[in-house]
C-alpha cells in the first residue's frame, strides 16, 4: 500500500486541533477550571482565545458561560467527569434558557474520581438523561484527529442555531496522544455568524416562527428590547409560569427543537456481500477501522458506521443497522453503553459487544467478535 | 408608575419586607438616570425571585444561590454603562458564598441586594448560614444555636468596592443609589422579617436589637479603587496550528508496526526525549503514536512514554504487548515489571543499575544514567538504542535533537556519532 507523502508533517494531539477548530469558528471566550485530561485543552485555550477566564469551581464556570452566553458571547469550556457532575444543573439551566454553549466533556476511568490518567467511555448513559425529564442536549463524539477539527465547528454551529448547550464528547487519549499528521490535510473553517432577529419589539426570548423551533437571539443588554431568560417554566415571554398550557408547550418544544436540529454526522464504510456491520464511536473508533482492515486482508466482508452524532440518537442508525444480520459495537465501558441505548437492555442474538475497562480496546478483539 | 416597572403589586405575602426592598431598589433606579434596558436584573429561587415578572429591565431568572455567578458572566461581558443588578436571598447567598466571595474578589461590576429575612421563607422556614444565633425557625424553636456569617465583613474581606448593612425600614434608597453608582462590587445586606415564619416564630423581635446582638454592624464599608473585571478580548492571537513541518531526513527500515515502550521517572526527560525520537520517525517516513503515562503528581514517580512507530498509518493507540522496552530508572521499571515479565520475545534494554527481572526478552544492560546524568537517561537510551538498532537512521534522530530547544542542555560529545 502506498500513501501520499504529507506535505506538513507535524506529532500532534487532539486538544491543539479542538482549540484552534473553535477559535476558527468564531467561538470567542474559553472560562476553565483544572481537570486531567482536560488540562491540554485549558492551556492550548489561554494562548489562543480571544479572552479567557479562570473560573474557581465548575458551578462557577458554567454560571459565568451562562452569564456570558445571554451577553452575546460564544463560551466553550472543557471538563471530565467530576467538573461534569458539577456543572449538571447549571447545563440544565442553560437548556431551559436556550443559551448556546460547548462543554467538551473528557472522559476518564471512574466512578467518582477513578484515575484520572486513563482514558474511558463511560459517561454515554450520564449524558443520555442528563436533562432532568429524560432529555440530552446534542452529543457529538469525535472518533479521530479530523473530527477534532471538523466536529468543534459542528458542534458550535448547532449550539448557535439551536440556541442550546452542546456537548462534544471525547476521552483522554483522543485528545492527549500525539500522533503523526499531515496539517495540509485540513479543510478551511468557516467563522460562524450570529443571525439577529430583524423583528421590530416587542421581542419575546421564546417566541418561534413555522421556520424554527428555536427562537431568534438578542443578547441580555441589548439597547432595543427587553429580553428575558427563564431557568424554570415560563411562556414565550420568559415569564415563569405554573404549568399552563403556554408554558408547557414551550417545554416540551426543546426537545422538539434538539431533535430536528441534530445533524446526522457518521462515517459509514460499506462493504457489498457483508452481513455484519461492527459500530463503534470516540476512542475506540480506531481499533474498530484497524480491525475492519485486517479483517477485509484476511477476506472477511464487513461494514463498519463511527458515530460522530450520538444523541440523540440519529434515526438513520436504525436504518443502517437494520441492513445486516450481526452488530458488534465496540465501546470501552463495562455494559456497551451505546449498544444498550440503541437496542435496550435485552439485547438480542444479532448484537455482540466488544467492551473493557481499565485499557483501550484491541482490535484483536474485535476482530475475533466479528469471527466468531 | 415607574418606568422600571410594570406593576406596583408585587407578588409578596402582605407585611413582607421584600415589598420595601422592591420600592426602594425602584426609587434608587429612577434617581440613577439610568433606563430600563440599560439594566439586567438577575434573581433566582426564593421569594424574592417571583419579581422578575414586575420589571421593565431586562430580566434573567436562574438556579438557587447562583445568581452572583451568572450575573459575573453578564457584567463581565457588557458595556460599563450598563448595569448589573442581583437580587439573592440569605438562603442563597448561603449556598452560593463562594459566588459572593469570587465576584468581590475579582471586582466584579455587580450591585448584589440581599434579601436577608433570615430564613428559608419559600421552603417551610428553615435556618441558612445568615440566621443570628438566637433567632427561631421552624426546625430551631428555641433559637439557633449558631452564629451567622457577617455576609458585608466577607464581602469587604473578599475585596468588594462597596458593601453595606440597613434595616429593612423606610427610605434606604440613597444607599442603593450609592451602590449602583460605585464602579465594582457593591453588595447591599437588607435585614428583614418574613410575616410567615419569622414574625410568628420570633414575637416582640427588634431587627436593630437582633443585630446587635449577633454583631451584625449596620453600616458601610468602601475599598479602595481598583478596576472591575471585565472581558477584555484580544483578538489576532498566534495560530496554534503554525507549527515547522517536520523535514524529510531518511527512509527508515521497517516493514511492520513497532511497539516501543521507554520507562523512566518524572522529571527525567522521558516524555520529551519520546517526542523527539516520534518527530525523528515522522522525518524518515514513519506513522507514530505516543502516549504518556505518568501519576498526577508531576515531578515524583514513574514516567513512561508508549510509542507505535508503523510504515502505515496508526490507527489504534493500544499497546499491550511491546516489541522493545527501555527502561532508565526504578521507577520505570517498577511501573513497566508486568509486561515486561509477560513479553516473550522482543527486546529489553535496561540501565545498568537495575536488576534485570524475568522476562522472554532479550535483556541487553548498558549504562544510561552514567553517560549524561539522570536528566538525559531517556534520551540516552534512545539514542544508544537508535545507533545500535538498524531501523531508524542515527543521523535523522541526532538532526532532530540539535533542532530542539534541548540541544542546548545537552553535552557536547552525546550527539557525536
Amino acid at each position: 500500500m502506498t500513501h501520499p507523502i504529507p506535505s506538513h508533517p507535524v506529532l500532534i494531539d487532539g486538544s491543539r486541533l479542538i482549540v484552534e477548530a473553535c477559535v476558527q469558528a468564531g467561538a470567542d471566550i474559553y472560562v476553565g477550571y483544572p481537570i486531567t485530561p482536560a488540562n491540554l485543552i485549558y492551556s492550548y485555550s489561554s494562548q489562543r482565545f480571544p479572552a479567557l477566564l479562570p473560573a474557581p469551581d465548575e458551578i462557577s464556570a458554567l454560571q459565568w458561560i451562562s452569564g456570558l452566553a445571554a451577553a452575546g458571547h460564544m463560551p466553550v469550556t472543557a471538563t471530565s467527569f467530576p467538573g461534569f457532575a458539577l456543572m449538571l444543573e447549571s447545563i440544565n439551566m442553560a437548556y431551559m434558557m436556550e443559551l448556546p454553549m460547548l462543554i467538551i466533556l473528557v472522559q476518564r476511568l471512574g466512578p467518582a474520581t477513578g484515575s484520572a490518567t486513563a482514558g474511558a467511555q463511560g459517561d454515554v448513559w450520564l449524558l443520555h438523561g442528563m436533562i432532568s425529564g429524560g432529555d440530552s442536549p446534542p452529543v457529538f463524539c469525535i472518533s479521530s484527529l479530523q473530527d477534532c477539527w471538523q466536529l468543534p465547528p459542528q458542534a458550535l454551529r448547532t449550539a448557535l442555531e439551536q440556541r442550546t448547550p452542546v456537548v462534544l464528547l471525547t476521552s483522554k487519549e483522543m485528545v492527549m496522544t500525539q500522533c503523526d499528521f499531515d496539517l495540509a490535510t485540513l479543510p478551511a473553517i468557516k467563522p460562524l455568524q450570529r443571525n439577529q432577529p430583524v423583528a421590530a419589539p416587542p421581542y419575546a426570548s421564546y417566541a418561534v416562527s413555522e421556520d424554527s423551533l428555536a427562537p431568534p437571539f438578542l443578547p441580555v443588554g441589548n439597547s432595543r428590547a427587553q429580553v428575558r431568560l427563564n431557568a424554570s417554566t415560563h411562556d414565550a415571554q420568559g415569564i415563569l409560569r405554573h404549568t399552563t398550557p403556554p408554558a408547557l408547550e414551550n417545554t416540551l418544544r426543546l426537545p422538539r427543537k434538539i431533535a430536528t436540529g441534530m445533524p446526522a454526522l457518521y462515517h459509514l464504510d460499506e462493504q457489498h456481500g457483508a452481513d455484519c456491520l461492527v459500530v463503534s464511536y470516540g476512542v475506540s473508533s480506531g481499533a474498530a477501522r484497524q480491525a475492519v482492515e485486517l479483517l477485509r486482508q484476511q477476506g472477511q466482508a464487513v461494514s463498519l458506521l463511527l458515530c460522530r452524532s450520538l444523541l440523540p440518537i440519529p434515526p438513520s442508525y436504525y436504518e443502517i443497522c437494520s441492513r445486516y444480520s450481526r452488530l458488534v459495537f465496540a465501546e470501552e465501558n463495562l455494559q456497551g453503553q451505546y449498544a444498550r441505548l440503541l437496542f435496550g437492555q435485552a439485547l438480542n442474538d444479532k448484537i455482540h459487544l466488544v467492551t473493557g475497562v481499565g485499557k483501550m480496546l484491541r482490535p484483536a478483539d474485535i476482530l475475533q467478535a466479528v469471527m466468531s | 408608575m415607574s418606568q422600571f416597572t410594570v406593576s406596583t403589586d408585587f407578588p409578596f405575602c402582605k407585611g413582607c419586607g421584600h415589598h420595601l426592598i422592591a420600592r426602594n431598589v425602584v426609587k434608587a433606579l429612577e434617581e440613577s438616570g439610568l433606563s430600563p434596558l440599560d439594566v439586567i436584573l438577575v434573581t433566582d429561587i426564593g421569594c424574592h425571585g417571583i419579581i422578575d415578572r414586575c420589571f421593565t429591565t431586562h430580566t434573567v431568572h436562574g438556579l438557587h444561590g447562583r445568581s452572583v455567578a451568572l450575573a459575573a458572566g453578564i457584567a463581565m461581558s457588557v458595556p460599563p454603562e450598563k448595569k448589573t443588578l442581583v437580587f439573592i436571598g440569605d438562603g442563597g447567598a448561603t449556598i452560593g458564598l463562594q459566588h459572593i466571595l469570587e465576584a468581590a474578589r475579582l471586582n466584579v461590576d455587580l450591585k448584589v441586594v440581599v434579601h436577608n429575612n433570615m430564613l428559608y421563607g419559600m421552603t417551610g422556614g428553615q435556618p441558612s448560614g445568615l440566621t443570628p444565633c438566637g433567632f427561631r425557625t421552624t426546625i430551631t424553636p428555641q433559637g439557633s444555636q449558631l452564629p451567622s456569617y457577617d455576609l458585608c465583613r466577607l464581602a469587604h474581606d473578599a475585596g468588594a468596592a462597596f458593601a453595606a448593612r440597613v434595616i429593612g425600614v423606610g427610605d434606604f434608597s440613597a444607599v442603593l443609589l450609592q451602590a449602583l453608582e460605585t464602579p465594582g462590587f457593591a453588595l447591599l445586606e437588607v435585614l428583614e422579617l418574613c410575616t410567615s415564619y419569622g414574625v410568628k416564630l420570633n414575637p416582640q423581635l427588634r431587627l436593630k436589637q437582633l443585630a446587635g446582638q449577633a454583631g451584625l454592624e449596620l453600616g458601610s464599608w468602601s475599598a479602595t479603587s481598583r478596576a472591575p473585571t471585565r472581558v477584555a478580548p484580544a483578538p489576532g492571537k498566534k495560530s496554534l496550528l503554525e507549527l515547522s513541518p517536520i523535514k524529510q531526513r531518511a527512509t527508515a527500515k521497517l516493514n511492520q508496526p513497532l511497539a516501543l515502550v521507554l520507562g523512566g521517572s518524572a522529571g527525567e526527560g522521558v516524555q520529551s526525549a519520546a517526542e523527539l525520537f516520534c518527530q525523528a520517525a515522522i522525518s524518515c517516513g514513519l506513522h507514530v503514536a505516543k502516549k504518556g503515562s505518568y501519576p498526577v503528581t508531576v515531578q515524583v514517580g514513574f514516567s513512561t512514554a508508549d510509542m507505535l512507530l508503523s510504515p502505515t498509518p496508526v490507527l489504534s493507540h493500544a499497546l499491550d504487548r511491546p516489541d522493545i522496552v527501555l527502561i532508565t530508572s526504578q521507577d520505570g521499571l517498577q511501573h513497566n515489571l508486568e509486561r515486561i515479565q509477560q513479553m516473550e520475545s522482543g527486546e529489553l534494554w535496561l540501565d545498568a543499575s537495575l536488576p534485570a527481572p524475568t522476562s522472554g526478552a532479550c535483556l541487553i544492560q548498558q549504562d544510561f544514567r552514567g553517560r549524561a546524568g539522570a536528566r538525559n537517561a531517556a534520551l540516552v537510551a534512545l539514542l544508544q538504542y537508535v545507533q545500535q538498532s538498524a531501523f531508524l537512521p542515527a543521523p535523522a534522530f541526532i538532526a532532530t535533537i540539535l533542532e530542539s530547544p534541548l540541544a542546548k542542555h545537552l553535552p557536547p560529545d552525546l550527539l557525536k556519532l
